[in-house]
Formats: C-alpha cells, structure tokens, sequence
C-alpha cells in the first residue's frame, strides 16, 4: 500500500473531523474518507428530561445555529401536547428564525470560505484566514466584523440569549417584541438588507468569477436534495413540507410525521454520525460509488434553492431566476453552495422586514397554556446546514422517553464524504500534491458549510 | 510582540467561538497586532499532522495562553488536552462543558454501553447495529471537565461565556497578568426582580406549562421572583454573569428562569444540597423538583455530580 495522508483538523468548518487519503503505489487516491469524531449522545441522555425543558436543552446540539434547534425543538413538545401556538408567536418564533439565519450566513460567507476565494486556495496557510482578509481589505473586514455582530445583537436585545435561546416555549413564546424594539429591529435589518445586497453584487461580481473553473471541477457529484416547501412549493425555513428530490429533478413531498418512510439511515464503522439517505430511491439501497450512487441526498442552502419553484420575496425570486438562467435545476456543482447561501441571505433579510413591519408582530397573546399528556411529536425547521428533524415521545407526566434526531449537517455526510473522494482524486496525482491541493480537498468539505 | 493565542474545541457545539465572535469590533483592535491566533481550527489553518498530513503525531504550536472549551468525551480530547497544556503558559477553560462538563455530561447518567445501545440499536430509521470502531478515537468512561485532566488556569464558565469576560481576560493576560476570576456571587444577586422572602405556599413547585405573571411594558424591577411565584429558578445556586459587566441575567430578559448555565458559584459547590436550603427559605421543598438530579446538575455533571443510577438487583 502506498502513502496515507491525515489532515485534521478540516478547519474553518463548524465541527471536528479528519480526512484519511490512502495513496496506491502510484501515488493515485485509492480511497479519501471524511471522519468525524463528535458524538455527544443527546436522543440517550434526553430520555427522562420534562418534555417542556427540551427546548433549553437540545439547543446545544449547535452553537452556531441553536435557535433552529430551538424552533424545530418547540414544535415537537407542541404536538406532544396537541396545543396550536397563537398567530403572533408563531410569527414571533418565525422572526427569530429568519434573524438568527442572518448572523449565520454573514459567518459562513466572510469568515469561514471567503479565505479560499479572496486570497486563492494555494496561499499561505498562515494567512488564509479573515486576519489575512482583514489585511488585505481591512475596510470590508471591519464592516463584515460589525455588521455580523450587529445582526447577532438583535436577538440578543430582544431575548437576552443569542447564542442558545430559551424565549421559544410550549405553545409560544415568553416574551413579545415591544413597540420601541420592533421599530429599532426594524431599522438594523434595513440596514443588513442593504449589506446582504452588496454581498451578493460583490461575490458575484468579484469572487465567483475568478474561480469558476474550480467550482466546475472541485467535489462535483451528482446526488438528490432536500429542503422545506410551503404547500405551493415556495422556499421557506420555518414550516411546510418536506421536499426531497431525485437527481433528475422529481421529487416526493412529505409531512415529518412521513419521515421514517422516506429516509433510512446507514451505519459505517468508521465515523460516528450516521449517513441518512432516501430509501425509497434505489430499492433501499446505499452507496457512495461514485460513478453509481445510491439513496444519496443533500441538504443546505444548495439543495433548498434546488427543491423550491420559487422564492417567497422579490429581491430573492430575482437571484433565484438569475441563478436558474445559469445552471440547471436541480444545480449540483458543489461549490454553488456559496452562491446559493447568499440567495438566502438576501431573503432572510427581506422576510425579517416583512415580519417587523406585520401589525400583528407586536401582540401579546403569545402563549397557549398547555396540560401535560402523553404524545407522539416530529419538529423540523430547516437549519443553515440542512432539515432538522426532532422527533419526541412523552409519556403522561410530561417526561421524554423516546428521542431521535436528524440534524442538519447528517444529512449531508454521505455527500461530503464522495465529494472529498471525488475531490481527492482531482487535485493528487501520480504523488504530486502540495498544501495548497489538500486545501482544495478541504474546499469540498467547506461549500457544506458542516 | 503579539501575544500567540492557541485554541481548541472538544466535546463542544461551537458556541464559545461564537461568543469570541460577539466580541464583534474589539476583535480588529486586538488582531492581529496585539493577539496572533497560532492555532483555532474554527478559522485558521493550522494542521495536526503538519501541512502535508504526513506527521505522525498529534502536535500544537507553542503559544503564551490556550483556550479550550468543550468538556472532555474521547481519548482524542485527553491527547489535544494533554499537547495543549504543554504548549502554552497559561491555559484558560472557556465555557461551562469545559469548567463542568455542560450539558453534554448529561450523558454521566448513563454508560457508555447504554448510550451507545441507544444511538445505533434503537431508532427508527435503520436496523439495530454495533457502534462505529475504526478510526474514530474510544470514549472516555465518562465526560470530564478539563480540570479533571490538566491543571487550568483560568476558569470562564458560561454557555456561552459572556464576550465581556472574554475580553477582559484577554486583556488582563495582555498586561502581563496571570489570574482572572469571576466574583463568586449568585444569579439572584444580579437579579433585578422583586423579592419578598416569603412563602410561595408549600405547595409542589409548578411546572412552567404557562407564561409566568408579568406586565411586558414594565421593567424587570416590576415583576416578582420566579421562585417565589413557585417555580423552579436555579439563580440562587447559579455564579452571576452570564449578562456580563452591566446587564442583568439573561434569561430573565427573556422572562424565563435561570437553568443554572455558568454552574455553581463556588468550585466543588453542590446545587442539589444548596438548592434544598434555598427552597426552604420560602416553605418549598426540593423534592417536589421534577427531574431534580439531573435538572438541578444540567451543567455540571462533571466532578462525579452525575452517576449512573445504581440498577435494581431483580
């Protein structure tokens, strides 16, 4: 056998793992994994826990994005105790969403793949970071630093916790968004509307370009997609139906209780998160081949932009046609991931502005009493990285008993995992590589932003 | 000279560099002329196993202070743990899953059998398995707070930790010294809401199935104690600070009790037994606390606070 090579940590992603390349005698790739390492065990030490404190607790699956599992949390402890939250939590809870998405993407964009894209994947490692960015544009690098603080902010004003939220409870929300807040929140969104624009212009102008080469080549597979839908097939992240599309563009719609019989999940030896993958695609079986995959989906900002007909606001609906009159649908360059995260971005701005200018946003009946009862409740919202799935069983007192979790990034370990392969195979050859090819494996890794 | 700061995340969720993040323009004063961040696999590219993947041991840059958060899971974490000590002067803990374990050492409850039956021999999307066992490194028997590994330095706690106490033990370590702590104060004490000491009626403590009694147009110093409404709020137990120099505890903003996040006021404290005595002082009784083992030690099931429950002999 030839040569193996470890690069851990992947850096600037949100996780930890490792790639293992085993090299042939050739000095060709025989075999590239994608392994990770963190497995923390929340659907075990859940079990037990007073249903209406799941919220509180399994925010902490993600740092980056606890209020989706907040949400996606919320709406399962809802149907377990059958109670309809009020229309302005419902609207409060969404606001939230679509807010806590913003400081996200601004995060991805800038900080964790700009570096790759900015300064050229071959640069020195010392410097491919947003301290080199900062040196090389130090005035867009003080408004990327204040605009994604000011973004995070909002909620931390409104909810006092940003980073795992509790203000999301059984059938509501604790807290209203008051009058003098909703007109402040009002205008710093205005404000990240018109930053998420120049982003977009700006990468599309200046970034994009230089290395679409590299996106028509780098981590190309070709797999499905899943993403949230409202009933008429428009784009949304905080509630619908589950959309999960074939390669070739036709899909099957689902409500999350229907979960279980679209997606199965599989079991390798060598990382601890499990492989979700669409059972009903290939007779129920699974493969990573790449040139013959099977059961394979994605997920993220990629996959949502693919399964939508439409977007549900105007500037966005613009970058989806634009984006569409480029690439076919469904898009399965990797590297679009990027751009399809900014298409979000500028939606999430503008449904943030619709929500605060809602008359409704301000009430103050924003909670159903709930009794305790035994139920059965699934819970998803889409995360930035992807559909969560929280499906909860209580038992009459109120207690949990049974939990299982899909969460965002799972989804997409089987594709990032031939992604890196593919990856792998295009940049070493023959025994020749340097730091700069093994970074473009890790580019792969980086468009799922995991 | 800069200062080099190395960094590392373990049994985490990536909250605490999301605090760091919140710093939000202070980061540009301090990077890169008075910080140079040597090693943070979050944002810069700095490898293990060197540049080309081809080292065959785990290695970390030297550097003056080390942060690390997360708690301690696998045999990976105690070698990163291990390296890190070694390369840096001063070694901070940041966040609650590092001083306490977080709410991952929920996870203390159960064996590593048990949690591992759970997640890959029953669930509803695949047929019963065997855990994964190649590559990926072992579980440690438990999860530990760094302390329980390596001597810390400095403690941080919180979940996240307030971006304030981020910063101002950076720029304490930046003038050279080498101690920071929070002050050894409660929740409560922090805690502008109104409390009359008296007795929330000995009945059973509610559970929070309704929003607690509050006029949203009056501020929190007009609306009354959680506790003494005869709900569960961990304040009293709780070290101050998650709202950072000025604000007041965050999850009150909120109009939610406290659950405890930056863990118990003094190193080695138990929240149970001090919990008992708080809720005596107003005629409640803690064993009317629903889940009270776990709920009462969510963020500290480190230090040996969360066991496996002994089983029934049959």
């Amino acid at each position: 056998m030839g040569k193996v090579i470890n690069i851990q940590p992947i850096t600037r992603i949100e996780g930890h793992a490792r790639v293992v390349v085993q090299l042939n005698d050739e000095g060709n790739v025989d075999d590239a994994k994608f392994h990770v390492f963190a497995l923390r065990g929340f659907e075990k030490f859940c079990e037990g826990r007073p249903v209406e404190e799941m919220p509180r607790i399994v925010n902490r699956i993600c740092g980056i994005c606890p209020w989706n599992h907040h949400l996606a949390s919320v709406k399962a402890t809802d149907k377990i105790f059958g109670v309809t939250p009020t229309p302005t939590a419902v609207k409060l809870r969404r606001l939230a969403q679509h807010l806590a998405y913003i400081p996200d993407k601004l995060l991805h964009f800038y900080f964790l793949a700009a570096p790759d894209f900015v300064l050229g994947p071959d640069t020195d490692p010392a410097t491919r970071n947003v301290v080199g960015i900062a040196l090389a544009n130090p005035e867009l690098a003080k408004k990327v630093v204040h605009m994604r603080q000011e973004s995070a902010m909002v909620l931390e004003k409104w909810l006092g916790k940003v980073i795992h939220p509790v203000a999301a409870v059984p059938g509501g929300f604790s807290r209203p968004l008051l009058e003098e807040e909703r007109k402040n929140f009002l205008e710093k969104t205005k404000e990240q509307f018109e930053f998420a624009k120049f982003t977009i212009k700006f990468a599309k102008e200046e970034v994009f370009p230089k290395y679409l080469d590299t996106v028509k080549v780098l981590g190309v597979i070709k797999t499905g997609f899943i993403g949230t839908v409202t009933e008429d097939g428009t784009h949304d992240i905080y509630d619908g139906k589950i959309r999960l599309m074939k390669p070739d563009g036709n899909y099957d719609d689902f409500v999350y209780e229907e979960y279980t019989d679209h997606i199965g999940e599989q079991i390798e030896p060598w990382t601890y998160p499990k492989m979700p993958f669409a059972k009903k695609w290939a007779n129920g079986e699974f493969s990573l081949d790449l040139e013959n995959p099977k059961g394979i989906y994605r997920s993220n900002a990629l996959a949502r932009i693919n399964t939508c007909d439409r977007m549900s606001t105007p500037e966005a609906q613009k970058e989806l046609e634009h984006f569409r009159d480029q690439f076919e649908r469904p898009a399965q360059l990797t590297l679009l991931y990027h751009w399809a995260r900014l298409i979000e971005l500028v939606n999430n701005c503008e449904r943030s502005i619709e929500l605060l200018e809602d008359p409704e946003i301000t009430g103050r009946d924003i909670r159903t009493p709930v009794e305790l009862k035994a139920g059965h409740g699934v819970g998803c919202v889409e995360a930035p990285r992807g559909t969560l799935i929280h499906d909860y069983t209580g038992d009459e007192n109120g207690f949990i008993t049974k939990a299982n979790m899909i969460v965002g990034t799972t989804h997409n370990q089987a594709p990032i995992n031939m992604s890196v392969k593919q990856a792998a195979q295009e940049v070493i050859k023959g025994g020749a590589y340097d730091q700069g090819a093994l970074n473009k494996i890790e580019m792969a890794i980086r468009a799922y932003d995991p | 000279m800069a200062v080099k700061v190395s960094s590392e995340w373990l049994n985490a969720c990536s909250g605490c560099e999301i605090s760091i993040l919140n710093l939000g323009d202070v980061i540009l004063d301090l990077i890169p002329e008075k910080i140079e961040l040597v090693h943070i696999p979050a944002l810069v590219d700095n490898k293990y196993f060197g540049p080309l993947g081809d080292g065959t041991k785990l290695t970390l840059p030297k550097a003056t202070v080390g942060l690390l958060s997360g708690g301690i899971r696998n045999e990976e974490h105690v070698e990163v743990t291990q390296e890190m000590r070694e390369k840096v002067d001063i070694l901070i803990a940041l966040g609650t899953c590092a001083t306490g374990g977080g709410i991952p050492a929920q996870a203390n409850i159960f064996s590593n059998d048990d949690i591992f039956a759970k997640i890959y021999g029953d669930c509803p999307t695949h047929e019963p398995a065997g855990p994964p066992t190649e590559v990926i490194p072992k579980y440690t028997e438990n999860v530990k707070a760094i302390d329980e590994v390596v001597k810390v330095d400095i403690s941080l706690p919180g979940c996240p930790p307030h971006p304030d106490w981020i910063k101002a033990a950076l720029l304490a370590l930046l003038e050279g010294k080498t101690e920071f702590a929070l002050e050894e104060r409660s929740v409560c004490d922090t805690c502008p809401v109104i409390r009359e000491e008296k007795s929330a009626g000995g009945a059973a403590i509610k559970r929070p199935l309704e929003n607690y009694e509050y006029n949203p147009d009056e501020p929190l110093d007009k609306m009354r104690c959680i506790m003494e409404m005869g709900y569960l709020c961990v304040g009293a137990v709780t070290l101050a600070g998650c709202a950072g120099q000025t604000g007041v505890p965050r999850c009150i903003q909120a109009r939610q009790a406290c659950r405890g996040c930056f863990g118990p006021i003094r190193k080695g404290a138990k929240p149970l037994v001090d919990m008992m005595s708080a809720l005596a002082s107003i005629g409640q009784d803690v064993k009317t606390v629903i889940d009270r083992r776990v709920l009462l030690n969510r963020f500290c099931g480190a230090h040996g606070n969360l066991r496996p429950l002994p089983t029934r002999k049959k």
